[in-house]
This record gives structure tokens, sequence and C-alpha cells, in this order.
């Protein structure tokens, strides 16, 4: 039998030393696939722009894209926002062929701040962190595991981990934070 | 560690992202057209070159944005010549060697 033990409460897991790493609290997320012809239409219902760069992010209040591949983008929302995305996409849905997954309930979210948070996530992250822009991000592999990066400043990032992997690498990020804070 | 290009992402990135899917260019038997023989079968199905060299093979960016692509890599020395996009055309392996000399 499946027992998820794990409640994941948002609040600080590492803080008070180099780097600081704290636990989101839930939001809506959404996988986005549409092919170049709907691009443009199934942004509007969303109500932004879906980037074309892989790696490009864009914002807009609540909402945030991150484009992870040609046809292949992740929305974050606000938590109580899934319904209002769902009955947008679904009223264009005969015009635009899209798929739309909701897929809040996969993945928590954590952060990691701090001058050391590179540090960190060199533990497990074979991509060079530097290569990666400020306001960019990428899907890329810690330990094994799949994570979404998102870079929001120098030093600030945001990691989107599927919840059943999640206690390895929030177990990894605090090993890690205790030597690099040692 | 080998660092792979991604011509979707456009980037250079570590190999642990990738995974190897086998050799490239391998084409299905038009069954639909013509009577396939069960020998052009099993060639399609399990027979395959096994260079020592340069070989034509697949790649999957797995823990990105999760495309195929063909790269023409050396099996001897790891080196990658080139690695293209899947609906591109084979490239020509003289002209491959000459531009990496």
């Amino acid at each position: 039998m499946t027992v998820l033990t794990h409640a994941f409460t948002p609040g600080p897991l590492v803080s008070g030393g180099a780097v600081s790493v704290n636990l989101m609290a839930p939001i809506g997320r959404f996988s986005v696939r549409v092919r170049e012809s709907g691009r443009d239409a199934l942004g509007a219902a969303i109500g932004l722009e879906l980037p074309t760069r892989i790696g490009a992010r864009t914002k807009n209040g609540n909402r945030e894209v991150i484009c992870l591949g040609p046809d292949e983008w992740l929305l974050q929302t606000g938590a109580g926002e899934t319904a209002d995305i769902t009955a947008a996409c679904a009223a264009i849905y005969a015009a635009t062929p899209h798929s739309l997954t909701d897929i809040s309930a996969r993945e928590i979210t954590a952060k990691i701040e701090g001058p050391a948070a590179i540090d960190l996530l060199t533990i497990g992250c074979p991509r060079d962190i530097d290569q990666i822009a400020v306001g960019d991000g990428c899907r890329t592999v810690i330990d094994g595991i799949s994570v979404i990066l998102w870079r929001d400043g120098e030093a600030s990032f945001r990691v989107d981990v599927w919840r059943s992997f999640a206690p390895h690498l929030l177990g990894l990020l605090q090993t890690g934070s205790a030597e690099l804070s040692a | 560690m080998l660092l792979i290009r991604c011509p979707y992402c456009q980037q250079t990135l570590p190999e642990l992202e990738f995974t190897y899917a086998g050799q490239a260019h391998v084409a299905r038997p038009d069954a639909a057209n013509k009577q396939i023989s069960d020998e052009e079968w099993r060639d399609f199905l399990f027979i395959r070159t096994n260079v020592k060299g340069p070989h034509y093979e697949r790649w999957r960016h797995a823990h990105g944005c999760g495309r195929f692509f063909n790269a023409v890599r050396d099996t001897v020395s790891d080196r990658f010549l080139i690695t293209y996009k899947v609906e591109d055309p084979r490239p020509e392996l003289s002209d491959l060697l000459e531009k990496s000399e």
C-alpha cells in the first residue's frame, strides 16, 4: 500500500547560515503543450506571452510561464486560479487544440537563497549554474532527479521537484547546507 | 564527463542530462506498399553496425527539453563531431571529418 507520510508543511528548512532553504506554499501548476500555430492564441487565453527560447520566462501578476522545450511550457499560477485557467483554455480548445494538464499536486517548490546558494546546488547539479541567466530557468537534473530550476536573482533560486522525490532532495539540501555552514 | 550540444536548447550541457538512444537513421521497411522478407525485418529490428569510429546515433535530452536528436560520435575517442535535429538531413561523414581537422 502506498502511504504518503510527508506533509510538506511550508516553512524554513535551513536558515541562519550562508544559505537558506524554504519550502514554499502550494500553488497552481500546469503543463502546457501546443503547436506553433496555436501559441499566440493560447498565450492570450492564459494572459501572457509564451516565450519561444528554451529557458526563457514571462510573468504577468501571479502567473508565470517558462519554456521547457520547443512545444512545452510550465505555467505557475496562484493556488486559487486553476479553475479560471482551465476554463479559459477550454473555451478556445475547438479553434486551438492544445494540451493543458493540471500538475499542481505533482510538484513542490523549495526556495534556495544566500551567498552559498550556487555552491549548494552544485552538490547535485552538473550544469554550470553561472550560465543560467538571472530571470531564466531550465529543466535539469539534481542527483539523478529531474527538477525545474528557476533563477530569480544572483543567489536566489527556486527548485520544483516531484513530491515523491522531494524527501530525498530536501534531505540532500539540508545535509549540504550543514556542510557549507560548518 | 562528456559535454553535449543540444540542437534544440542551443546549449552545451553535461552528459548526465542526456540518455543514449541507439543507432540513428534506421528506417522502417515500407510494409504497406510491398512484401517485406523475414531477412529485411530481421535487419531492421536487430542488426546494428557496431562501428569503431564515427557513429551516427540518437540521443535524448531527457532531463531538459525532452527531445530526441541525432549525433555523430567517435566511439573510440567519445568526441562528438556534430549534433543535429531529427528533421535535418544526415550529414556526410567526409564533410564532418574535414571540418573537424
